[in-house]
């Protein structure tokens, strides 16, 4: 999804844009993840004011391409079940609103206004308008297609060329080299690797999420409707499981249910402990869900670097190298933003938010140039 | 409901029964886990009890060797020694770190409860599904898979229709269609896209087998006594009907698979069961993580000894190939003996089963050259029009999957459904991939169902803690 709207907003800044993947399109996290767009979850500072430019973007291409790739401003409800739990979350909402974040609060009485169905005796929520959903596979093959960019899928990329100045020229692949001013690392959960193959660390990690998709229903669940301990959960140095589950319906019918977070490599293998968990929260919120079946589940990798922001700009380390990976939970959503300040870095011009936060080279201790 | 067992099988067909049975006469306790309400699986299905069929052998063959089998099981249920659980519809099978194994189960027509059994080994004798390749008219109500016309009789002794055509390619359809015509339907025409039963004698592997060539002559006999048109070398290129079947088109195919100008015919009819062949069940071995092979790679593969290579995981029956019940009761045979062995720590001689598994290799060497002979004909996904619908559960037609690989660049299974939904749905793709596969070039792979079968959430939620 990154690489995608990378190459959309290079390509409409002017720039000839080539797109290589080893796999096929959205065959990384993207086909793996869900399609929320939230600004509910973030608190105030860099991440958040990502997501509310790529929230506009998003609104615009959602005008633009529309149903093709499912957009749909159906806006979050967050609620809470205890009093406490709400206090927090109403300061919660607080700061998100000094942020620029629209977040209105609901009062308990008024939640079932919002989501019929939803399990009762709830202490409150607060509703935010801007939370927005897609199709991440579709968008991303729709990115793409609009940007008229060249895909070579199943090209893998096995090193970086190199001018006699030593800035990149290029990639290397198996099936041939592609000479390029400007090399772009999309490689998503995989961009340590590939910057490793540039001689340069970043140190993206997979953080493993389980997704449930029941069978088809009528419209059940209005909104992205999930617990307030979400929040707490994505900022989460833990590696234990803790699951808060994202419920919301789909155009097509399923209710998808997501996801889990859990620290352990490349493992594809089924977890019923994180199904479970999945589950149980899901029907916590909305306990229609008990007798509706689950038709699959599937398992993802997101990417993600220590402090939980993604990596965003040029390396200074290996000049003609930008990053533009690790967003982990959240790489949907961030990607119109990522792509737009990748095309203003790549043309020179000044990217609308401040780069200092997302520097690729932030993890070098000694803060220097070695690899 | 948790309970101990040493053995459990996944699947009361002919290799589950025979594995059962082996393990069992060599004092292994086992647990014979299976969806249907009695033990028979596909071949041996039986009449539901309360419809009191007197001579339900009229509907089988081998006979014998299943009232053998059936005799044997029940004598060790009496026993203790295995106990059946009918009416359990597995969806998962887990490895424990011990490695000890949780069979999950869903139990009762509704497939509503919750059912869990321990084992320490498994033996996987799910068998195989009916392969149905779409083509114009196939959604229209009065269109039965073979297989499924073959069950209504086998199992509530009903007729799918009057005025019957079988249709597409493969074994199964004789038996259907002299099933069909014995029950008392009219069996208006056979439409077998492969070459005539004759050219096929030619072949080495299957002129081995005599037993085989026995049966097809007595197949043969059968189509003549009940009239039966056979018309080798053609296809249902059309169905139609506005809100029921009520005739197809069929046409006979050139030696390239495409269709013969000017050869199209209508035949009248109020049913058409089609069927390509099967493919084998492999979900429970994938999310086990056994390794997948076979000649479509859609396969379980086994050793000499019927072992995957997960220890502990057995599989057995056209789950690892499809080869019918002979090959299916030969290879839960020595599945059988193996895991007898194997859960006293010793290594099985494979001396003791010479019989079966010269039985085996005869037999999986005929259906290698079966399938060969049946594959679906050249050419069939083109004469699919944009309008057909391809996935039923997701209503996903034709001319979406060709924009999908044409102008998004799918070239596979899993990005084709990702951008149209096909094999989303209900069945999870198990219809819907081999004719996705065929209309975009791409390879038939086996999809990862973690879930073999829809699930409750409240069931998942009440999951045991381990
Ligand atoms: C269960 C789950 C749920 C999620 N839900 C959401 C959500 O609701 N909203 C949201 O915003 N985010 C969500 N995410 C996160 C989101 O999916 C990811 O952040 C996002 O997909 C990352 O996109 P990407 O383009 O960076 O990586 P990817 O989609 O993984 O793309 C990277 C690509 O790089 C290719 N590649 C790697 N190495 C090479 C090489 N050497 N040569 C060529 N190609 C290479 C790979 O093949 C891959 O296609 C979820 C993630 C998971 C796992």
């Amino acid at each position: 999804m990154v690489g995608a709207a990378c190459a959309l907003y290079a390509a409409r800044a002017g720039l000839d844009v080539r797109v290589v993947d080893r796999g096929p399109v959205a065959g990384g996290t993207t086909g793996a993840g869900e399609g929320n767009l939230l600004v509910s979850d973030k608190e105030p500072g860099p991440e958040l004011d990502l997501a509310l430019l790529s929230a506009r973007l998003w609104s615009r291409l959602g005008d633009e391409l529309g149903t093709a790739v499912e957009y749909e401003p159906k806006g979050g409800l967050v609620v809470a079940a205890a009093p406490e739990g709400l206090t927090a979350l109403h300061a919660f909402a607080d700061g998100q609103r000094h942020a620029g974040v629209e977040a209105h609060p609901v009062d308990a009485d008024q939640l079932p206004f919002l989501e019929p169905h939803l399990a009762t005796g709830m202490a409150g929520g607060v509703h935010y308008p801007q939370d927005a959903q897609v199709m991440p596979a579709l968008a991303a093959a729709r990115l793409l297609r609009v940007s008229g960019a060249r895909l070579h899928t199943g090209w893998t990329v096995t090193g970086l060329l190199r001018g006699p100045d030593g800035a990149a020229a290029g990639v290397r692949t198996d099936r041939g080299d592609l000479h390029a001013p400007a090399v772009v690392n999309a490689a998503g959960t995989w961009g340590g690797e590939l910057a490793a193959l540039a001689g340069v660390r970043l140190p993206v990690l997979p953080r493993r999420g389980f997704v449930l998709v029941t069978e088809p229903l009528p419209r059940m669940v209005r909104h992205k409707v999930y617990a307030a301990d979400y929040m707490a959960d994505v900022a989460s140095d833990s590696a234990a499981l803790r699951t808060s589950p994202v419920v919301e319906g789909t155009a097509a019918g399923p209710v998808l249910i997501g996801a889990s977070r859990e620290r352990v490599g490349f493992d594809r293998s089924l977890s019923l402990a994180a199904v479970r968990a999945l589950a149980a929260g899901a029907i916590g919120l909305f306990p229609f869900l008990e007798r509706v079946r689950a038709l699959r589940t599937y398992a993802g990798f997101r990417p993600y670097l220590p402090d939980h922001l993604p990596a965003i700009g040029p390396d200074p380390r290996a000049p003609g190298l930008f990053h533009a990976c690790g967003h982990e939970g959240a790489g949907i959503g961030l990607a119109t933003g990522t792509g737009q300040l990748i095309a203003q870095t790549l043309t020179g011009k000044a990217p609308d938010l401040d780069l200092t936060p997302f520097r690729p080279e932030r993890f070098d201790t000694d803060g220097g140039d070695t690899p | 409901m948790t309970e101990r067992a040493h053995l459990a099988v996944v699947g009361a067909g002919p290799a589950g029964l025979a594995g059962a049975l082996a393990a069992a006469d060599r004092g292994v306790r086992v647990t014979l886990v299976d969806a249907a309400e009695q033990a028979g699986g596909q071949f041996y299905r039986q009449p539901a009890r309360a419809l009191g069929a007197r001579r339900p052998e009229a509907l089988h063959h081998q006979w014998r060797t299943w009232r053998r089998l059936r005799e044997g099981i029940e004598r060790h249920i009496a026993a203790g020694r295995i106990t059946h659980l009918t009416d359990h519809h597995v969806w998962a099978v887990q490895r424990a770190s011990d490695s000890s194994f949780t069979v999950y189960a869903l139990r009762g027509p509704a497939e509503e409860e919750g059912a869990t059994v321990r084992a320490d080994a498994v033996l996987l004798a799910t068998g195989g599904y009916e392969r149905v390749l779409p083509f114009p008219g196939w959604t229209l109500p009065g269109v039965v898979t073979a297989g499924g016309a073959q069950a209504m009789l086998k199992g509530a002794l009903v007729l799918p229709g009057r005025r019957v055509v079988v249709a597409g390619t493969g074994p199964l359809l004789l038996p259907v269609a002299t099933g069909l015509a014995a029950a008392g339907a009219r069996v208006a025409a056979l439409v077998e896209s492969a070459a005539p039963v004759a050219l096929l004698r030619g072949a080495p592997a299957l002129a081995a087998e005599p037993g085989k060539l026995a049966e097809g002559a007595w197949y043969a006999g059968q189509l003549m006594r009940h009239r039966i048109r056979t018309l080798s070398r053609h296809s249902v290129v059309e169905a139609h009907g506005t809100d029921r079947l009520t005739a197809v088109t069929v046409a006979a195919l050139r030696n390239d698979g495409r269709i013969r100008p000017g050869s199209a015919r209508r035949i009248s009819c109020d049913t058409l069961a089609v069927g390509h062949g099967m493919l084998p069940h492999t979900d429970l071995a994938e999310t086990l993580g056994c390794t997948l092979s076979g000649p479509t790679g859609t396969a379980v593969r086994v050793d000499d000894e019927q072992r995957t290579d997960v220890p502990g995981v057995w599989a057995a029956g056209e789950t690892t190939g499809i080869g019918g019940a002979a090959l299916a009761l030969a290879e839960g045979h020595i599945a059988g003996r193996s895991i007898a062995a194997r859960l006293r720590g010793v290594a099985p001689d494979p001396r003791s089963w010479a019989a079966s598994a010269r039985a085996r290799a005869r037999l999986r060497r005929f259906f290698a050259a079966l399938e060969a002979a049946y594959a679906p004909p050249a050419g069939w996904a083109d004469r699919l029009t944009d309008d057909t619908v391809v996935c039923r559960c997701e209503e996903v037609t034709a001319g979406a999957v060709r924009t999908a690989a044409r102008s998004l660049g799918a070239g596979d299974l899993r990005t084709v459904k990702l951008f149209t939904r096909a094999g989303m749905g209900w069945c999870q793709g198990r219809m819907c991939a081999p004719a996705v596969a065929g209309l975009t070039g791409c390879p038939l792979t086996a999809g990862r169902r973690p879930f073999a079968r829809p699930v409750p959430l409240g069931v998942l939620a009440a999951l045991p803690d381990d």
